[in-house]
């Protein structure tokens, strides 16, 4: 039984995509296969996060339209055994689509593959029912910012009025010497206002930007990073697994690196 | 260079600056989280109170212009409590004839609280 799981946040920015990219790359590693779709229709971007862009040939609209098999159109990733992407259309606006068929191509690509993760796009209208359209369950993806928890929050009560229930949240981007100082929400403070399961907490690194650059996940290149065994960690408990979380206040009382911190920026 | 003295006196006496935007960014949240699960249009508030009052009606007399209706939340729990005072509770004889005609409300996923309280301290208000 292969599991539809969109990962959306409400608002934009939060890493969505990051997290749809690393999640993808992360449960193919564990001998899994996933199709990634784009959701993102007008604004798509997970083809070139995961270095994938240039062999775009078809999209879901070609499918849609009956120019193109749903096989053709999949991009496969040649350095993930498992990993394919459905890529959005670029030169269409979020409106070119229906749920009805969203949740066609989803069920479709259900019957060949493990898991099918939906990048979900900002924001809470059409583009937004057509990602959760076929989805059983839900990540969130939030940062511990005021208006990303708001959204988070808003965005759970509108899957659970949609009868998505089996959600979970990744706090995304937490800086950990802010929350020992106090400057920053916690994970806690996260979960405690939002009431939804965690499943993964990701800290804030700049090797997550220089993977984007490249165009390859992290939990390929740089899989030893804490980013990266964030993600292998998530998608283990996808899996079922149990996985203790990081933790990511060790190394940070550290003076040395306080001080590296303060003259480094 | 003085905004970095600043900020090494910031670190090494970190109870200068008592600025916890941490407990600041929660407090305000809880608020405004509160807010916006609660938003139900009035309309349809209006309606649900008055079907509300029509089933309670069948079974005693609520006094209306002294009950409270308000939706509150408590984690992903949004509930709705109604206090209705009773003046009088109605007779058997008189339920059953009307139960016989309508039993097509489901009340089971609201919470109204206090009602039996209220029923149990003024049974014998005339």
């Amino acid at each position: 039984m292969s599991r539809i799981i969109v990962v959306t946040s409400g608002k934009g920015g939060v890493g969505k995509t990051t997290t749809t990219s690393n999640l993808g790359a992360a449960i193919a590693k564990q001998n899994r296969s996933v199709a990634l779709i784009d959701a993102d229709f007008g604004l798509r971007n997970l083809d070139l996060l995961l270095g994938l862009e240039e062999r775009v040939v078809y999209t879901a609209i070609d499918v849609l339209a009956g120019e193109c098999r749903l096989a053709q159109a999949l991009v496969k990733d040649k350095r993930l055994k498992g990993l394919v992407l459905l890529p959005a259309a670029q030169n269409r606006n979020k409106e070119s689509v229906q749920p009805e068929q969203m949740k066609k191509i989803a069920t479709a690509l259900a019957k060949g593959y493990d898991y099918i993760l939906i990048d979900c796009p900002a924001g809470i209208e059409l583009g937004f029912r057509n990602a959760i359209s076929a989805a059983k369950e839900a990540l969130i993806v939030t940062t511990p910012e005021v208006a990303a928890v708001r959204d988070a929050d808003r965005v759970i009560g509108l899957l659970e009025a949609e009868g998505v229930n089996k959600i979970n949240l990744i706090v995304n981007r937490v800086k950990p010497w802010m929350v020992e100082e106090n400057k920053m929400m916690s994970v806690e403070d996260v979960l405690e206002l939002l009431g939804v399961p965690l499943i993964g907490v990701v800290p804030d690194d700049e090797k997550v930007i220089v993977a984007t650059n490249k165009g390859e996940p992290l939990v390929l290149g740089e899989y030893d990073s804490l980013p990266a065994q964030a993600y292998l960690n998530i998608a283990r408990r996808l899996e079922g697994e149990k996985v203790p979380f990081l933790d990511l206040m060790a190394n940070q009382g550290n003076l040395l690196t306080r001080l590296r911190r303060m003259f480094g920026g | 260079m003085l905004n970095m003295i600043k900020r090494l006196l910031e670190m090494l006496f970190p109870w200068n600056n008592n600025t916890n935007s941490r407990s600041h960014a929660k407090s305000r949240l809880k608020l405004i989280i509160a807010h916006d699960r609660a938003s139900i249009n009035s309309d349809m508030m209006e309606a649900m109170r008055e079907e509300i009052l029509d089933v309670v009606a069948r079974y005693v007399e609520v006094n209306r212009d002294e009950m409270e209706f308000s939706l509150s939340n408590d984690q992903r729990m949004t509930s709705l409590t109604a206090n209705l005072p009773i003046r009088q509770i109605k007779r058997m004889s008189e339920l059953t004839e009307q139960l016989k005609e309508n039993k097509s409300i489901d009340l089971q996923h609201i919470e109204v609280v206090e009602i039996a309280k209220e029923a149990e301290a003024k049974p014998k208000t005339p």
